[in-house]
């Protein structure tokens, strides 16, 4: 068993002219959870289609389970759990038929687990698929993907669109599964504080490159906001200061977001005169913004890049 | 137990939001000597958090001998034993003060009201109980 069942190697993908991902590499450990995070067409979607072999890198390779990804082998596919937002289910089907293609087509089907699910999800089973609410569709695929016990589950944003009540079910779905041993679980979501309660690691990703890759605990708690405050307009913000990802100046404030900053901010506040200099903690919401932003340029300082 | 004072999008790292709730419980007794911690599996349904992080929480727990774990029976609170040297543990206790009283000035507060605060908070918290007797 690999101790890394999910490897990205330099991917680069290209859509014609179009540079969909640049150079990304990234591994998720066994029996952890990552979140890959990005806005909507930082290229979270292309990575996942290339990690299930659904779409050839241009350059740089995905490992999944120790497998190129590209040309994965039918048996592979029986432990790869994959759930996507809107994922097509054949519609005219009863949710009891489309439980027997799925049991068809996965030598690993396990008939009790799907009942399970489907029962604790209160799933009709004599019901058509396309007379199912949005929230049960993407519970029947959930229930679907895990009933073969895969030992990686990808979800792409498998929240988006649910009320809050199901989004809770699927989380608790989730720490069922990684309570199991060995598995392991890449997702993304655009929903950051159910990220904050379910992820080891977090990845996030702008315009195609990797801004961030690290522990969740890493990153807030080495990363602070600093508000410098002035007695009268606020200087430029410092140049060169270490570790430095963001900075803004509303007229008598310096906000600066720098990594590792409990040495080198106070002394560069008293530097540029400031009358006071505090540190504050920041969500996961506030650090993805702080990444993500406009005019945030790529290759600021991340924690967790001395491990790369 | 509703000693649990977890926040996910706090700044505060989850791990350590867990760690700071049992030793708040345990230093105010609403959690006392030999009480039994619920497992990583039942705290991680209970709370809706990633089990990895409970179970990080309650490394830590027990690597600062908050609490022990007894293999098949659980994790307790220890009885409380300080590895720390004395003026180490004064060292760090004047910090984490000091940090506080700053905190005090800034935001405008009399001399008078922080020792009237502090004097509120100390009722709350018990210093002897759990001691290990010399």
């Amino acid at each position: 068993m690999t101790s890394h069942p999910i490897e990205f190697d330099k991917l680069t993908v290209y859509y014609g002219a179009l540079k969909a991902l640049d150079t990304l590499s990234l591994n998720v450990r066994e029996g952890s959870i990552h979140a890959l995070l990005g806005r909507n067409g930082a290229g979270k979607t292309t990575a996942l289609r290339c990690l299930l072999g659904l779409l050839e890198p241009t350059r740089g390779s995905v490992r999944i389970l120790g497998h190129a990804a590209a040309s994965m082998p039918p048996t592979l596919r029986n432990r790869i759990g994959y759930v996507s937002e809107g994922q097509k289910l054949v519609g005219w089907m009863k949710v009891n038929d489309i439980v027997a293609f799925q049991r068809a087509t996965f030598d690993t089907f396990d008939d009790d687990l799907c009942a399970r699910y489907l029962k604790r999800l209160n799933l009709p089973r004599d019901r058509r698929v396309h007379k199912l609410s949005r929230g049960m569709r993407a519970q029947l695929a959930l229930a679907l993907a895990l009933a073969p016990h895969p030992e990686v589950v990808v979800m792409d944003d498998p929240g988006m669109g649910l009320d809050a009540v199901v989004r809770r079910e699927f989380l608790e779905v989730m720490i069922d599964l990684i309570q199991e041993e060995g598995r392991t679980l890449l997702f993304t979501s655009h929903i950051l504080h159910d990220v904050e309660r379910m992820c080891d690691t977090i990845s996030i990703i702008h315009a195609g490159t990797l801004r961030v890759n690290a522990e969740l605990d890493t990153v807030k708690e080495r990363i602070r906001r600093w508000r410098l405050v002035f007695d009268g307009d606020a200087p430029a913000p410092p140049e060169g200061l270490p570790g430095l990802v963001r900075a803004r100046r509303r007229r008598n404030e310096l906000l600066l977001t720098v990594v590792d900053g409990d040495a080198g901010v106070p002394a560069a506040a008293t530097r540029l005169g400031a009358a006071s200099c505090e540190p504050e903690r920041l969500s996961l919401e506030d650090l993805f913004i702080e990444y993500t932003a406009e005019g945030v340029a790529a290759g600021r300082p991340a924690p967790g890049d001395e491990a790369a | 137990m509703v000693i649990w004072r977890v926040d996910p999008p706090d700044g505060e790292p989850v791990f350590a939001q867990i760690v700071h709730s049992v030793k708040r419980a345990v230093a105010t007794g609403r959690l006392k000597i030999g009480d039994r911690l619920p497992s990583v599996r039942e705290l991680a349904r209970e709370l809706v958090i990633n089990p990895n992080t409970i179970a990080k929480a309650f490394r830590a727990l027990e690597a600062e001998g908050v609490t022990v774990s007894r293999r098949g029976a659980g994790t307790f609170v220890a009885e409380r034993r300080v590895v720390v040297r004395a003026d180490e543990r004064r060292r760090r206790f004047r910090a984490a003060l000091e940090s506080v009283l700053a905190d005090a000035v800034h935001l405008g507060l009399s001399e008078p009201e922080v020792r009237k605060l502090f004097d509120a908070a100390l009722k709350r918290f018990r210093f002897d109980e759990g001691k290990r007797e010399k």
